[in-house]
């Protein structure tokens, strides 16, 4: 351990001869931080081992920590099943929905902020920045109230409704878009180019890192959400893959194999998006930090 | 990594006005913003202005979101301070945030500075850390359900192999909210590392290379050059972790619906609780308020704080 770790002794008094030095062939980081990133990818190994083993051994007591074979029976059980693929359905449409129109609206918008002169533009810049702050169990009630009378309670509606464009997602590109250098737009203004035409096909061409983090903030906070969807959604033909996967362990809870074949089914989405796009991802949370 | 660390948004860079060709007179630029900004501001004020001014009148009054509503005065806050439950559900939340808001920051700082060393798979480390963090709190929920489940979890079963006795976990009233923190700190962690990596590649390098030209120390670097310089993001993290501590829901929904006895009954399951549950949306609203005043006043102090600081950095 005292190879090539700083020890706190020297640390602490650096003017102290250093120790002598035996070479590890790797860094002693590695024994740290190997175990600790175990710890973090066990469970969801756990997860994913446990969706093919059969319930007889997971069942049993003590029950087995490795399967004998891969089975597939949890996963036939989730896609045969009445309601599971419609939850995926419905999950995708509200998701696909979200990011799509947070894309439109939030260029929109953010584009007026950022270039356009209007009337009161700044107090609804600062009003819209305020609403960011607001917790959602305060607007929830009468979120609920509002779904109810426009007659959405209970339909993919009322979850599309209150996620069609966030201020998140207007700030966001009102920023991306200050920072863009205006001459190629005067240019395309002199040439006799509309406004929305500059837009999308000058600017947003240019915009694909802003895009590209409103989507993948879309795509996460939508995909995940169960708290909206629990309140605005009773029948089971209409809820989402969070909602039912709940649901699901409630009604099944003995058929462990079954709920965790749909477990995995629930996260695979979010996980292969973030695999595919690691360094956008990570950018893009990093970048949610704007909220603050 | 190139990513940026989390800045605050300022309104001050206005769009600055330089004269520009237009082919329109103001007039039709007014109207194209308008027509751009409509969507948003129907959503976004529709939904959260006129909700919260609802949710204060809501408030004072007796709401079962059937019949009509009767005006109580103050008697919802009144009863809340008098409701155990509720001062049980604060409770519980203040332990569950002062737990696991200082450990994810503590932790995701002393990962992110090992991290940030010039060594082999540190992309495979951060990787990781932070996969957790994508994963939904339903679906964190439902499977340490099922690791942490008394009879056939794989927890007790390994304790077992170890000859350890078997733990109740989430079905004991007295550990239930910690194995919350615990579960919230396996996939919330790995965001504070990944925001402070974003912020260590801004230390400027010259001024680590002055200090140590100085004779200062590793430790005295970090001390007196590295965590100073993080100091915005570390306050920025504060923020954003405690706002999200305290609104925990789904989590609790999912793994313990508020218990065993009460013992993980967070506010905002109470309020959902009185809300859709029992159908006392007032009194649920006057909850939700006396939590938002909360988050308010712990928001400003730190914005006062953080300034504070700016100006004494500045001195």
């Amino acid at each position: 351990m005292t190879a090539t770790l700083v020890t706190p002794a020297n640390r602490v008094a650096p003017a102290e001869a250093p120790p002598r030095r035996f070479r590890l062939p790797f860094s002693a980081w590695h024994l740290l931080l190997a175990p600790l990133a175990v710890l973090f990818a066990v469970p969801l190994l756990w997860l994913l081992v446990s969706s093919v083993m059969t319930n007889a051994e997971i069942n049993r007591f003590p029950p087995a920590l490795w399967p004998h074979g891969i089975d597939l029976g949890g996963y036939a059980y989730v896609l045969g099943d009445a309601m599971f693929p419609r939850w995926f359905a419905n999950s995708l449409i509200v998701s696909a929905t979200a990011v799509a129109s947070n894309l439109l609206f939030g260029a929109l918008g953010g584009y007026a902020f950022a270039r356009l002169r209007f009337a009161g533009s700044r107090v609804l810049l600062v009003l819209m920045l305020a609403t960011m702050a607001i917790p959602f169990q305060l607007t929830m009630i009468p979120t609920f109230i509002v779904m109810r009378e426009l007659g959405l309670i209970d339909t993919l509606g009322a979850l599309i409704v209150p996620s069609l464009v966030t201020p998140f997602a207007v700030f966001l590109m009102r920023q991306f878009f200050l920072s863009l250098p205006r001459e190629l737009e005067e240019a395309a203004w002199i040439d006799g180019c509309s406004t929305i035409g500059v837009l999308f096909r000058i600017v947003l061409p240019l915009s694909r890192p802003a895009l590209t983090t409103v989507a993948i903030l879309t795509f996460l906070t939508t995909w995940n959400d169960l708290t909206w969807p629990l309140i605005a959604i009773n029948h089971d033909t209409q809820y989402t893959l969070q909602l039912g996967l709940t649901t699901f362990q409630g009604l099944h809870h003995t058929e462990w194999s079954a709920v965790m074949a749909g477990n995995v089914i629930t996260v695979v989405p979010v996980l292969l998006a973030f695999l595919g796009a690691q360094k956008a991802f990570i950018q893009s949370v990093t970048a949610s930090g704007l909220k603050g | 990594m190139a990513s940026r660390p989390p800045t605050p948004i300022t309104i001050s860079p206005a769009p600055h006005r330089v004269r520009r060709p237009r082919r329109a007179g103001p007039r039709h630029e007014s109207a194209t913003a308008w027509t751009f900004i409509a969507p948003a501001v129907l959503v976004i004020l529709g939904l959260s202005v006129v909700p919260v001014v609802w949710s204060l009148l809501l408030s004072f009054q007796a709401d079962d979101l059937v019949t009509p509503s009767r005006w109580v005065g103050l008697d919802n806050y009144d009863a809340l301070v008098r409701d155990p439950n509720f001062g049980q559900a604060v409770r519980n939340t203040v332990v569950y945030t002062a737990l696991y808001v200082p450990l994810s920051i503590v932790l995701g700082l002393a990962l992110a500075l090992v991290l940030n060393q010039r060594i082999r798979l540190v992309g495979v480390y951060r990787t990781l850390m932070f996969v957790p963090f994508v994963v939904s709190a339903t679906a964190q929920g439902v499977l340490f359900s099922f690791i942490l489940d008394p009879e056939f979890g794989a927890a007790n079963s390994l304790l077992n192999r170890l000859g350890l006795s078997p733990q109740g976990f989430l079905t004991d009233p007295g550990q239930a909210l910690f194995v919350l923190v615990g579960i919230t700190l396996w996939s919330g962690t790995g965001f504070c590392v990944v925001v402070y990596l974003a912020a260590l590649q801004d230390v400027p390098p010259s001024l680590v290379e002055a200090a140590r030209l100085d004779g200062a120390g590793r430790w005295q670097v970090l001390r007196h050059v590295v965590l100073p310089t993080l100091t915005p993001i570390t306050v920025f993290l504060v923020l954003w972790q405690t706002i999200n501590a305290l609104q925990v829901f789904d989590l609790v929904y999912v793994t313990t619906k508020g218990g065993p006895l009460g013992s993980t009954t967070v506010i905002v399951y109470f309020v959902w609780e009185q809300a859709f549950k029992n159908f006392t949306a007032g009194y649920g609203a006057a909850a939700a308020y006396v939590i938002a005043v909360v988050l308010f006043v712990i928001a400003a102090a730190l914005r006062i704080a953080r300034r504070r600081g700016q100006a004494g950095a500045a001195r």
